[in-house]
């Protein structure tokens, strides 16, 4: 299937999933060290984090995608017919966010729109 | 046979068991059930990115969120304040039981029987084990802390303040905190109790006496809903695989010849579920 040995894939299952593993415990340990939890008073920028975050979730997806699904190893155009529809998501995530935060700061008109009248 | 007419009609290839492809050249040389799961996945993966963006969306609509580390940090056995340590090792449930299910394939690709087997059932009680964790998070949630679909207790202050009474659990009379810090309010007698605090940070309102609020409603909703569905979908994966590890010890794949693709298609999908913890695990826990 894969174009490995039966020996090599089973050793790069167990790579993978070692790495996986080291990505979720740096996962954790950032966000607690972000936050002050491992030094006292020591805080990161909320932006850092979530790139950091971000990255890593992307790459531990990329390893499950590749690795443990076999995407590695499948016809090229087959790849493309499922990547390339997700792309569609950078937009959705844009849309909604920037939604969100117009929501945001829309809110005190929005949620007392009779008491500003009054006060008028 | 019917069945045999049917299959050497349509098939020029000799292996009939192996290759029902009608239509000439194989584009994805993957076969039909292969390619599907891959586009149910795909599919699934829409809707659950659906509900993980508007998660984002509603979160970036109000100005304070629940913090993952103050709101996730029970540990079963009467643990408290440690932070994100259950979910990590949730996660490392679910990542193990998708090790076990590679190992799995790998063996069926060899076609040896009572390798898929054992490596079926282990990934079977990672499965079990996750949800295990699951319904003890959520348990905790709902009957401890009391969050509802509708209500949800955590909060944050968004100024500082001195505590003008206890609540017999963590804060006492006195105790002060600064704005940014999170609240869990305790439920008692059939209600919530929020605190009263007198405000000590700089304003027109400092020195006057508030009660805590309930923190974004949205909150518990987009949790259990979101955490749930993932659950229902880890529990058709249960399902599926027990099913799919009865057929291979009974030597049903033996006779098909093509390498336990079966195991391989439930295995897809239950890498699929790995896949969306991964996010589900960055959205809740994580940002």
């Amino acid at each position: 299937m894969s174009g490995l040995s039966y020996e090599a894939s089973k050793s790069v299952a167990l790579k993978t999933i070692l790495i996986l593993a080291v990505i979720t415990i740096v996962e954790v340990l950032v966000a607690l060290a972000g936050k002050g939890y491992i030094i006292e008073g020591l805080h990161f920028p909320h932006a850092f984090m979530g790139l950091v975050m971000v990255v890593l979730s992307i790459t531990k997806a990329y390893l499950i995608m590749y690795e443990f699904m076999h995407l590695k190893y499948e016809v090229p155009t087959f790849v493309k017919t499922i990547l390339l529809p997700i792309l569609l998501l950078v937009w959705f995530v844009i849309a909604l966010l920037v939604e969100g935060g117009y929501y945001l700061n829309s809110r005190e008109s929005v949620v007392n729109p009779v008491k500003t009248e009054i006060e008028k | 046979m019917a069945s045999d007419t049917l299959t050497h009609g349509t098939n020029t290839d000799h292996n009939a068991d192996q290759d029902n492809w009608g239509g000439g050249k194989e584009p994805f040389k993957a076969s039909y059930g292969k390619v599907m799961i891959w586009y149910f996945i795909l599919s699934d993966a829409f809707t659950f990115a659906a509900f993980l963006i508007t998660y984002g969306a509603l979160r970036f609509s109000v100005p304070t969120w629940p913090v993952p580390d103050f709101v996730f940090s029970t540990f079963p056995g009467g643990f408290h304040h440690k932070p994100l340590l259950f979910v990590t090792f949730m996660t490392f449930v679910l990542l193990t039981s998708s090790y076990t299910m590679v190992r799995a394939v790998q063996e069926g690709h060899r076609e040896n029987k009572s390798g898929v087997v054992k490596w079926m059932v282990l990934t079977i009680f990672g499965g079990l084990g996750f949800l295990g964790c699951q319904a003890w998070e959520w348990t905790n949630l709902i009957a401890k802390e009391h969050v509802t679909i509708f209500n949800n207790p955590f909060g944050t202050h968004t100024e500082s303040g001195v505590y003008l009474m206890g609540d017999g659990h963590d804060i006492k009379e006195g105790d002060t905190f600064q704005a940014g810090d999170s609240y869990l309010i305790h439920f008692h007698d059939g209600e919530y109790k929020p605190l009263q605090y007198k405000v000590t940070s700089e304003g027109p309102d400092k020195d006057s006496v508030k009660e805590q609020v309930m923190g974004p409603k949205a909150f518990g909703a987009l949790f259990f809903f979101i955490t749930g569905f993932h659950g229902f979908h880890v529990s058709v994966g249960l399902f599926i695989l027990i099913l799919v590890c009865i057929n291979a010890a009974s030597g049903l794949y033996v006779k098909r010849k093509n390498g336990y693709e079966m195991v391989e298609k439930v295995g897809l999908y239950w890498h699929f579920v790995d896949l969306v913890w991964v996010f589900v695990f960055l959205f809740f826990y994580l940002l």
